[in-house]
């Protein structure tokens, strides 16, 4: 079983089971953590926006333009800022860390 | 009684009042005129559409029956050409700010531009709630908001003369950028990075302009305001260079929009997780009778949000509304493929002759 680190908008640790395919926002959604994806991952909202650990930045894959132009609209981001909606999970990221960025 | 008397007096009373203008709110307005009823919409965006038409207006939609794919402003346009014989009138750029129940148990709406409404039933149809502009996240900003701080241009005027600084990357803000060259003292552009999420051509004209010198682009966040009394004077901005100081006595911030419930969460419903609405099955109705909620905004056991749940929820509110509204009057339930009633409230002439 591979696991996905979280740390809620409250500071509280969340360690969730991943699902193969599934989108990381989905992931968050469904656990209940204040993860809306209210456009349905369509990469519209931001509603899913997270900080990436600095140590995972790198290995998951880059960001597409949509979602960087997505990001730059945003008024405050990090440098690890992504959308969890464009992050599918596999196995291969066990042990990913996050955090949740407050509502903007 | 004078006949301008009896309009003013009736003009803003509707059967049923719709918050939300998204495709749920509007096959409302579908089903409530099949009974007979009439509709006003009103949506805090300046239009209709909802998320179909300001979240995805080009990506396709694969789940709508019958329409093996269609785009979210292309079924926003399909239901204003359905509703069309309906004659809802439309409230559009304003919130529900005010909502009371009357002695004579129909409701009052007051809207965010001061305008009263007066409707039998409300159906809340208001999705994840309604949008409104991101804010700059700076330390102090409530001084400056309405003063020298905006979210969007209501009085170009205002602006004549002043040192303007525009934040953004988007349409809005490279538009008002160029556009208020020549009437600001001086415009700079400021966005995160060189990538614009704006037409091309906007791009292109920002450009020559910074090229004669007209507008300054800078790249950069917003770090800090600096001014008295809701007076801006000057922002702090980082870049890559680090923190820089910039005269401005406007800021005009282009951050997009977000979602949130909204006043709706103040009306005294009972509120699932905090954010949706609790009706019942049957008729798709909150705890205040005549009030109901269809769409992404409720919730029930084994809800699903999807745009065909809110089309449904919507049919049967409507029928439930009726009740309310006409409580003198019989519920005849008919089809369109035969009625000639509902055929003439549709303004087609029925292919039954039967009828």
């Amino acid at each position: 079983m591979a696991f996905l680190h979280v740390t809620d908008r409250e500071g509280a640790r969340h360690e969730i089971e991943g699902a193969d395919g599934w989108r990381v926002m989905e992931l968050l959604r469904d656990s209940g953590l204040g993860v809306e994806g209210i456009c349905g991952g369509a990469c519209d909202c931001a509603s899913c926006h997270v900080i990436v650990a600095p140590e995972w930045a790198e290995k998951l894959p880059a960001a597409r333009e949509d979602e960087l132009l997505k990001l730059d609209e945003l008024p405050a981001i990090e440098e690890t800022s992504r959308l969890s909606c464009q992050i599918l999970w596999s196995e291969a990221l066990d042990g990913l860390a996050l955090t949740i960025a407050e509502i903007a | 009684m004078d006949a301008a008397v009896t309009a003013s007096s009736t003009a803003n009373r509707y059967d049923v009042a719709i918050i939300g203008a998204g495709p749920t709110g509007l096959f409302a307005v579908f089903e409530l005129g099949l009974l007979g009823l009439k509709a006003v919409v009103v949506d805090v965006l300046d239009k209709p559409g909802g998320q179909c038409a300001e979240l995805y207006p080009e990506k396709p939609i694969y789940d709508i029956p019958s329409w093996p794919i269609i785009t979210g402003q292309e079924l926003t346009d399909k239901l204003l050409e359905q509703i069309a014989p309906f004659g809802a009138a439309f409230r559009l750029g304003q919130l529900v700010t005010g909502f009371a129940r009357k002695p004579d148990g129909r409701f009052s709406l007051t809207l965010s531009e001061g305008e009263r409404i007066e409707a039998g039933a409300v159906f809340i149809a208001a999705g994840a709630g309604s949008f409104a502009p991101r804010k700059p996240k700076v330390e102090g900003l409530e001084a400056f908001e309405g003063k020298s701080v905006f979210y969007a241009v209501r009085n170009r005027a205002a602006l004549a003369g002043q040192d303007l600084l525009v934040v953004g990357g988007g349409d809005s803000a490279l538009d008002w950028a160029i556009d208020l060259v020549g009437t600001a003292k001086s415009v700079t552009l400021m966005h995160r990075s060189d990538r614009f999420r704006a037409a091309p051509a906007s791009v292109a004209k920002m450009r020559s302009l910074e090229a004669e010198g007209r507008l300054r682009f800078v790249e950069g966040d917003l770090h800090a305001l600096t001014g008295e009394n809701g007076d801006l004077s000057a922002v702090t901005i980082k870049s890559k260079n680090g923190f820089e100081s910039l005269a401005a006595t406007r800021l005009l911030a282009f951050f997009g929009l977000s979602i949130e419930l909204g006043p709706i969460g103040d009306w005294g419903l009972d509120l699932a997780d905090g954010k949706q609405i609790r009706v019942d099955t049957e008729k798709f109705q909150t705890t205040t009778e005549g009030v109901f909620a269809i769409g992404d905004i409720n919730y029930y056991p084994g809800k699903l949000k999807l745009i065909l749940s809110g089309f449904h929820e919507a049919a049967l509110a409507s029928h439930a509304a009726f009740k309310i509204v006409r409580p003198e009057e019989k519920l005849r339930f008919q089809y369109t493929t035969s009625s000639s009633e509902l055929q003439s409230r549709l303004q087609v002439s029925g292919a039954s002759k039967a009828a």
